[in-house]
């Protein structure tokens, strides 16, 4: 009954909204909510200035959680985003250390040494079969020994280069933060890659079905080894942008990326089980849980009280529409 | 085929890491300058006994072709709870053992409700509710602090009759109260039925949701069990975030060291027990041999990339390339 009370409003709608995912539409009505929430606790919640730092903020997540969604798409999912964000930022910082070569080659090497993450991690999902949540682990924890014996366990002292911290925290464009049109950037070469390119629908085709995406003649285990490599290397990338924030890399910088980039891709309607997504749906989630951290930040929540709120805030809305189908 | 060339089969995994650990184990206490002392052998067992229970844990949940990401996070919330529980008389220290396994019980049964009732993904939903587990237990314990009776303490990590370490006769209650009733019971067979074919079991009529609702819920109690001896060994209890995510990720090791698939369906609880033990043995190795204690999280981490990457060798015996993808 209700379903059909549903698809009568629905049809009254304008086209855009009928097209659009429902999960995505949820995600925006909660950060409308979020947005009136905060503006209850500060009044200046909702002046320009700290909601560009709040976009800016997101851009790192935002980056980071692009790479996350790739691999998700594929029905895999990437649990080393911790230490390679570390390794990104540690690897970059220790660059600069040599010379002007250094300096110059800091950005391009710690985004490889994620890349280089990246692939040992596809290695193991496409040509080993290993499963992605179990390889993903086992890289993180060799890539956190490795960092831990080339740190000696402390935060390494070498600092950003000058680059890091300009694509971090300067303005090409007036008024607009860098780390936000770096999100854009990459934001915008990722829907063109999914929606416009043979990768991308191999993407949602390996997603959906691998063995018929295989039996199509497609390489599947190649595409999967790329995104990856990918996503790897964004979450490096995000872990140099936050060298650049902080000016610094430090030991457990990348712990605090894990859940909330997996949080933001599945909130913004990517299926987990892959093949089912946009990436509207994750630049809403990336806004919505950046919104909610502000938010518990400006109520001076403590973490302990964060934690639980994250977790029943995921586990609510995976509750209202990430359910899967019954099995009959 | 005979008898026991079944169960030699079923069994394959599990003495293989029964194998692993009995080599490294030997290595260990030959290197070691001690030697093979009761001493050595009680402080290698309270070691080896918290991954041990831990492993446990994850073992229920991944025979059902899931993963509990929370377990290391229930270790903590449960270490933290005793520390606050477990003390006082006797009749104090009882019920605060009872209520920190019942919470261990409530966390497992709150996962598993949400994976099977609300049919959401085993891996973000442990993931979720782990961050959930983990800020109560800074709730708990926002420093470390704490006290636990150390009679009972003392009592279950010491030695009986001076040679044989109480928690390994722990261990092995554990094993006999929990997992062999259950590895037995409708429920258990109907968890390994789900994990070996979900549909297979549903059409036959298998009660697949009470066994995996059952294995949740155990994994729970299994890893309050695990928090509750890592309090009577530190006397303390602490929410470190980092450790809570190692016994995570050093339980999954344990459970595919010790035989278990990953994919469900296969393994016993007996297995990823050695393998815990053998992973504990092989990260300890680093100590009698004298490396730098930096290299061990890297050690570590490489044993457990080599011991995943080990199942891939099952791809040299898929005839069919379609089998590749499951």
């Amino acid at each position: 009954m209700s379903e059909t009370t549903i698809a009568g409003i629905a049809g009254r709608m304008p086209k855009f909204i009928r097209r659009a995912d429902p999960a995505v539409l949820t995600a925006f009505a909660c950060i409308v909510l979020l947005l009136f929430v905060g503006s209850l606790y500060s009044r200046s919640f909702l002046s320009p200035e700290y909601l560009l730092q709040q976009l800016k903020v997101a851009s790192f997540l935002g980056v980071i959680a692009t790479g996350m969604m790739l691999v998700i798409l594929l029905g895999q999912i990437d649990l080393s985003v911790p230490w390679s964000v570390a390794t990104g930022a540690m690897m970059a910082c220790a660059a600069a250390a040599y010379g002007p070569l250094g300096v110059a080659l800091a950005i391009p090497f710690g985004i490889f040494c994620g890349v280089a993450i990246g692939i040992v991690n596809g290695i193991g999902v496409a040509y080993l079969r290993i499963p992605s949540m179990i390889i993903t682990l086992a890289t993180n924890a060799v890539a956190q020994g490795l960092m831990v014996v080339y740190t000696g366990g402390f935060s390494p002292q070498d600092s950003a280069t000058r680059a890091m911290r300009y694509l971090a925290t300067g303005f090409a464009i007036p008024g607009v933060p860098n780390a936000v049109v770096i999100w854009a950037l990459i934001g915008a070469a990722m829907v063109f890659v999914l929606t416009r390119t043979g990768f991308g629908r191999t993407v949602y085709g390996i997603g959906n079905r691998e063995r018929a995406a295989y039996l199509s003649g497609i390489d599947t285990r190649r595409v999967v080894l790329i995104a990856f490599a990918v996503s790897g290397g964004l979450s490096a990338f995000g872990g140099v942008l936050l060298a650049g924030y902080a000016s610094k890399a430090a030991q457990s910088m990348g712990d605090a990326y894990l859940l909330p980039s997996i949080a933001a891709v599945v909130l913004g309607g990517t299926s987990i089980l892959g093949g089912r997504g946009s990436y509207l749906g994750t630049v809403a989630g990336v806004i919505l849980i950046t919104l909610l951290q502000s938010i518990l930040s400006v109520m001076q929540m403590p973490e302990a009280g964060r934690q639980i709120i994250y977790g029943v805030v995921i586990v609510a809305m995976l509750l209202l529409y990430g359910r899967a189908p019954a099995s009959r | 085929m005979k008898d026991w060339r079944y169960w030699l089969a079923e069994q394959r995994g599990t003495l293989l890491a029964f194998g692993i650990f009995i080599v490294m184990f030997t290595i260990y206490t030959s290197n070691h300058p001690a030697g093979f002392t009761a001493n050595v052998v009680q402080t290698a067992s309270n070691k080896g006994v918290l991954l041990a229970f831990v492993a446990m844990a994850q073992t229920l949940v991944v025979i059902t072709a899931g993963i509990d990401l929370s377990v290391g996070m229930i270790f903590l919330l449960t270490n933290c709870l005793a520390s606050w529980l477990v003390i006082g008389t006797g009749i104090e220290t009882a019920f605060g053992v009872v209520a920190v396994l019942g919470t261990g019980l409530l966390c497992g049964a709150i996962n598993g409700a949400i994976v099977i009732y609300g049919r959401l993904q085993p891996i973000v939903t442990t993931i979720a509710t782990g961050a959930v587990y983990f800020g109560i237990a800074l709730l708990l314990r926002p420093f470390p602090g704490g006290s636990v009776n150390e009679d009972l303490a003392d009592a279950l990590t010491g030695r009986l009759f001076g040679v044989v370490p109480a928690s390994l006769v722990a261990l092995l209650a554990i094993v006999l109260v929990v997992w062999v009733p259950f590895s037995r019971s409708v429920l258990g067979r109907a968890a390994y039925a789900a994990g070996s074919s979900e549909m297979a079991a549903y059409m036959s009529g298998v009660p697949i949701r009470r066994g995996k609702f059952a294995a949740y819920a155990l994994a729970g109690l299994l890893a309050a069990i695990g928090g509750l001896f890592l309090t009577f060994f530190t006397y303390t209890g602490e929410a470190a975030y980092a450790s809570g995510n190692a016994y995570t990720l050093f339980s999954i090791a344990a459970v595919v060291l010790g035989g278990v698939s990953l994919f469900g369906g296969k393994g016993s609880a007996i297995g990823a027990i050695f393998g815990a033990l053998a992973f504990r043995t092989i990260g300890d190795l680093l100590f009698v041999f004298d490396f730098d204690p930096l290299w061990q999280p890297l050690f570590q981490g490489v044993i457990l990339l080599i011991a995943v990457s080990l199942g891939a060798f099952a791809l040299f015996r898929v005839r069919n390339r379609l089998e590749w993808f499951l």
